[in-house]
């Protein structure tokens, strides 16, 4: 029994991107609920499965579902940072699959920028780092980028083109929450954080939310838009502190894609659109290889010169990644959005024509948990 | 006996141990693996069986970042991941040695000195000859 194609995204929506003055996460997130649920043409009542999970609110879930007026057969609160999303997919695909649920609504919010103006987090230094100080999370990554650096030749203008495809990607995309322009030299020259990262390879501090509503593929097509349906799923988990991962230069995308394409009979090469969780530009470049769209150590020269920018060989991230288009704290909702819409042709000046497999895939922690999902319209069935 | 069953968890064993002055890390008595940090099963085995010994000290650096600190707040300080000759890796932070000169491969050796917030921490310094 496989759960390829058996489930569908029915609706999805974003709200409150960029600054959402005077909202709390939640309301940010229940907004996005609304605009979920009138895009999928269900009423509130008929959602029998809720799943979310905030920044700060460690039930969450419970206050979803009572922000809603439910009383849901399963609440999902699964926490595995910002691959949380792509997780609850598959639970949720489960759960149609069994009939154990009709409808299942998976949604995040959250208000950091105009709350704090910085990422908020429920975290703290882990014990065996705290002595240490590292910046929570840049510092994990700068670590992973410095690695890599070292042991492939890396290069300090590779990282820097990962943000300039974001932009160039952004540019294109009237709700991304930064479109000036930006070049490989406005990176390299902006502030460094924490070596080799700086500003610009960190991802934008925003408000933010986003929703879908899934249904069984056998009822996906009672709704107005067309449905997009979940071809397979995988998780990785390698650590949780940066000083616990194996091996700084392998992340659990390698074991989460395979599980994905594995279960979707695809490979890397069928792949139309990729959406990354891009933290760090780090991020797309380690991301890129363990999923096998190139060789380990080789991420560098496939982001180079364009490689993922709007015209280049594959488009990644093709809303402005969290580096340039939303980030409000746990993106990995944002990477199924851009997917549904990228795989509905709604997309307009970025949508890339005939995209009928997306790849969507969320990092949760320190490049701790890795979770893929892939995509695909009716055609791909 | 097992660690299990002994008074207190290895997080407490090992801050005990460094606050007077002694860095060990475990080791399993069921695969000989060396474990750090402190745990209560092998992750290589899943024995509780986990006794303690005092590594060489000696690592060499796998990772380092500088973290970018204004003057009047301190200044720029070193966080490095080093990877110890009993096969495990640490945080930690390298002194006597300028940030940028640290790079993967520099061998260093352990000392305890005070951590960000004044407690007892495992730091390092370049080996002696070393360059
Ligand atoms: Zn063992």
């Amino acid at each position: 029994m496989s759960l390829r194609g058996k489930a569908a995204i029915v609706g999805a929506a974003l709200a409150g991107c960029g600054e959402a003055h005077g909202k709390s996460a939640m309301e940010i997130t229940v907004e996005a609920v609304h605009g979920a649920l009138t895009d999928a043409g269900v009423s509130l009542g008929d959602v029998d499965a809720i799943a979310t999970c905030q920044p700060l609110d460690m039930l969450s879930g419970l206050t979803l579902a009572q922000e809603l007026g439910l009383n849901p057969k399963f609440t999902m609160n699964n926490r595995m940072g910002g691959s949380s999303f792509l997780s609850h997919t598959l639970w949720a695909a489960m759960l149609l699959e069994l009939r154990l649920a009709d409808t299942v609504l998976i949604c995040y919010g959250s208000n950091q920028r105009t709350a704090s103006g910085k990422l908020m987090t429920a975290l703290g230094l882990p014990t065996y780092e705290a002595p240490y100080k590292p910046l929570f999370p840049l510092s994990s990554y700068a670590l992973a980028a410095d690695r890599h650096m070292t042991q492939f030749g890396t290069t300090r203008e590779q990282l820097a083109d990962v943000a300039v495809a974001a932009r160039a990607w952004a540019q294109k995309n009237p709700e991304a929450f930064i479109r000036d322009p930006l070049t490989r030299e406005d990176v390299i020259a902006s502030r460094l954080v924490s070596d080799p990262l700086r500003v610009r390879d960190c991802c934008l501090v925003t408000d933010g939310g986003g929703a879908i509503v899934m249904r069984r593929a056998e009822a996906a097509k009672d709704h107005p838009k067309p449905p997009v349906y979940l071809l397979g799923g995988g998780e990785g988990t390698t650590h949780r502190d940066i000083s616990e991962m194996p091996d700084l230069t392998v992340t659990g995308a390698a074991q989460s894609g395979a599980s994905a394409m594995g279960m979707a009979g695809v490979k890397p090469a069928d792949i139309d659109v990729v959406q990354l969780y891009d933290a760090f530009t780090i991020n797309v470049i380690l991301f890129l290889e363990d999923l096998g769209f190139c060789k380990k150590g080789e991420g560098g020269a496939f982001v180079e010169n364009g490689g993922i920018a709007p015209g280049g060989h594959l488009p990644v991230n093709t809303n402005g990644g969290g580096l340039s288009c939303v980030h409000p704290g746990m993106y990995g909702i944002f990477t199924l959005v851009e997917a549904v819409r990228q795989l509905r042709g709604e997309a307009g000046d970025r949508q890339i024509a005939g995209a009928e497999l997306a790849l969507a895939h969320g990092n949760g922690g320190v490049l701790s948990s890795q979770v893929t999902n892939i995509l695909g319209t009716e055609s791909t069935l | 006996m097992t660690g299990m069953q002994k008074d207190q968890g290895p997080d407490a064993v090992f801050a005990a141990k460094l606050a007077e002055g002694v860095f060990e890390i475990q080791k399993c008595n069921g695969c000989g693996a060396h474990v750090f940090h402190p745990r209560v099963i092998c992750p290589a085995c899943g024995s509780a069986d986990l006794g303690w010994v005092a590594p060489t000290g000696r690592g060499t650096i796998y990772a380092r970042t500088i973290v970018r600190r204004k003057p009047e707040r301190g200044g720029d300080y070193n966080v490095v991941l080093v990877d110890l000759e009993e096969g495990v890796r640490m945080m930690a932070r390298v002194d006597g040695i300028a940030h940028d000169e640290i790079a993967a491969g520099l061998q260093v050796s352990a000392s305890i000195a005070e951590g960000a917030n004044g407690e007892p921490a495992v730091v390092f310094r370049p080996e002696r000859g070393a360059s």
